[in-house]
């Protein structure tokens, strides 16, 4: 007998059977998102804060060469290049090792220009009151400067950590058990698509909140600046 | 390690002649699918945004749910689904297609959001004045609407294009001959990563001087994020 539609993509059995091993993967998901997005967000701040203070033109220059280059380079392009490159050289990475690296020189330019844009947003006028108060510049920065330059760019902040966690998925490629490999692995094995879209479930389940969080910091933005709706 | 070791394992002009075809090959796969992902995406957004500035409200209610969805699913997902899903209902598509289809639906889903973003930052007195005028709807967004919005969509747009065309390496997944793919393959079968540097310098040839236009466009018609 031919399958219906829901025995080969909603297949409750084979859902009960793969479920646990999905949500191993989901773990693996959450854990590699919580350790890559501090480090790159880290990152992109320190680059971003060393482009700001930095009165060197050749620095300057040179943090824009390194932003344009990792955005120009596609993330997976770069962690294959890492993971199969590398030991060429004798340089054996783990694919954990391979993907924290990846993922922070490509966030790294990708926050790093967020919060270079949102420090540029921070009115000069804000420096010069703080520093008159008697605040250090170092302070400043961390008191008065920092916290409005994340406020005005708290969307694209946002943005960019759903992003993060989606790109997790190219872990996959280097057989990091993340959701993705899980499902596919549970996939090959059962010859049957439906933990592929169970795992599409799960990722419009955790992001879906976000991305709608997303959307109306973008409509608070957008109405400040005098948009009609 | 000296440095002769990494120029005879990353940049071995040996190999590099030998395989440079084969990554020239995937390049222009991957600039065909750029195009086709650029042309199909945006004017998928570009309607999207349109038929939503009627604010039809279950027609609304459609599209706001597509794009948040797309938004919201990676878009690697999105092609393995189009790719090892589909054939089991009968509906096979090439690496190519499938490939295509995730990232234009991704990219118009994206797109539709700045584009409609655009359309809402201006003041709907603008929208009142160009239809008392005896305008229709359609000629407002067209003659009055889009082309103010234009100046603030352009930043964004260029981001989110560049983006989604680097997503065109996931093909490789599904078996895609773009760059990467060939990169990789060639890569094994000579024993040497310097496919793999060449395949990097390709997507930066490809790449790089669409992120300078974009950082150009942006300090050109500034950002929509930025206030004094």
């Amino acid at each position: 007998m031919e399958p219906t539609f829901l025995q080969t993509f909603l297949n409750v059995d084979i859902m009960k059977e793969v479920g646990p091993y999905i949500l191993t993967g989901l773990l693996t998901t959450l854990k590699l998102s919580a350790l890559v997005i501090p480090l790159g967000m880290a990152s992109g701040l320190l680059l971003a804060l060393l482009g700001f203070v930095a009165n060197n033109r050749l620095v300057r220059a040179l943090l824009v060469v390194y932003i344009d280059f990792f955005r120009a380079f596609p993330p997976l392009v770069l962690l294959m290049f890492i993971y199969t490159g590398f030991p060429y050289l004798g340089i054996e990475l783990t694919p954990l090792q391979a993907v924290a690296l990846g993922f922070m020189l490509n966030n790294s330019s990708y926050f790093g220009e967020i919060f270079r844009a949102g420090l540029e947003s921070v009115p000069h006028g804000q420096f010069e009151a703080a520093r008159s108060t008697g605040l250090s510049a170092w302070q400043t920065l961390v008191h008065i400067a920092i916290p409005q330059a994340v406020r005005n760019v708290a969307p694209d902040l946002v943005s960019n950590m759903i992003e993060v966690v989606k790109l997790t998925t190219i872990a996959s490629v280097v057989a990091l058990p993340e959701m993705l490999y899980a499902a596919r692995t549970a996939q090959s094995m059962l010859y049957n698509p439906t933990p592929i879209v169970f795992a599409a479930g799960v990722y419009l389940a955790l992001l879906w909140p976000f991305v709608i969080l997303l959307g109306r910091l973008e409509k608070r933005q957008r109405l400040r600046m005098g948009a009609s709706f | 390690m000296d440095i002769d070791r990494l120029i005879f394992t990353f940049f071995n002009a040996e190999v590099a002649k030998q395989y440079l075809p084969q990554v020239l090959e995937g390049a222009w796969v991957t600039i065909l699918l750029g195009l086709a992902v650029i042309g199909a995406g945006l004017a998928g957004g570009l309607l999207l945004a349109f038929l939503r500035s009627f604010r039809i409200r279950a027609l609304n209610f459609f599209i706001v749910g597509f794009v948040d969805i797309m938004r919201a699913l990676p878009p690697l997902v999105l092609i393995i689904l189009f790719y090892y899903a589909l054939p089991s209902i009968g509906v096979s598509l090439s690496a190519f297609a499938a490939t295509w289809l995730a990232l234009a639906l991704v990219l118009a889903a994206f797109s539709e959001e700045i584009f409609w973003s655009g359309i809402a930052s201006l003041p709907y007195g603008q929208v009142e004045a160009s239809r008392s005028t005896g305008m229709s709807h359609t000629q407002t967004m067209i003659y009055i609407v889009l082309p103010q919005a234009c100046k603030m969509m352009i930043a964004p747009l260029t981001n989110r294009v560049i983006a989604t065309v680097k997503g065109t390496a996931y093909g490789s997944v599904a078996a895609l001959n773009e760059i990467l793919n060939q990169a990789t393959s060639a890569t094994s079968f000579a024993g040497n990563p310097t496919p793999l540097t060449l395949g990097a310098i390709g997507y930066l040839l490809i790449f790089i001087p669409v992120v300078v236009a974009g950082r150009m466009v942006e300090k050109r018609y500034g950002n929509a994020r930025k206030r004094v």
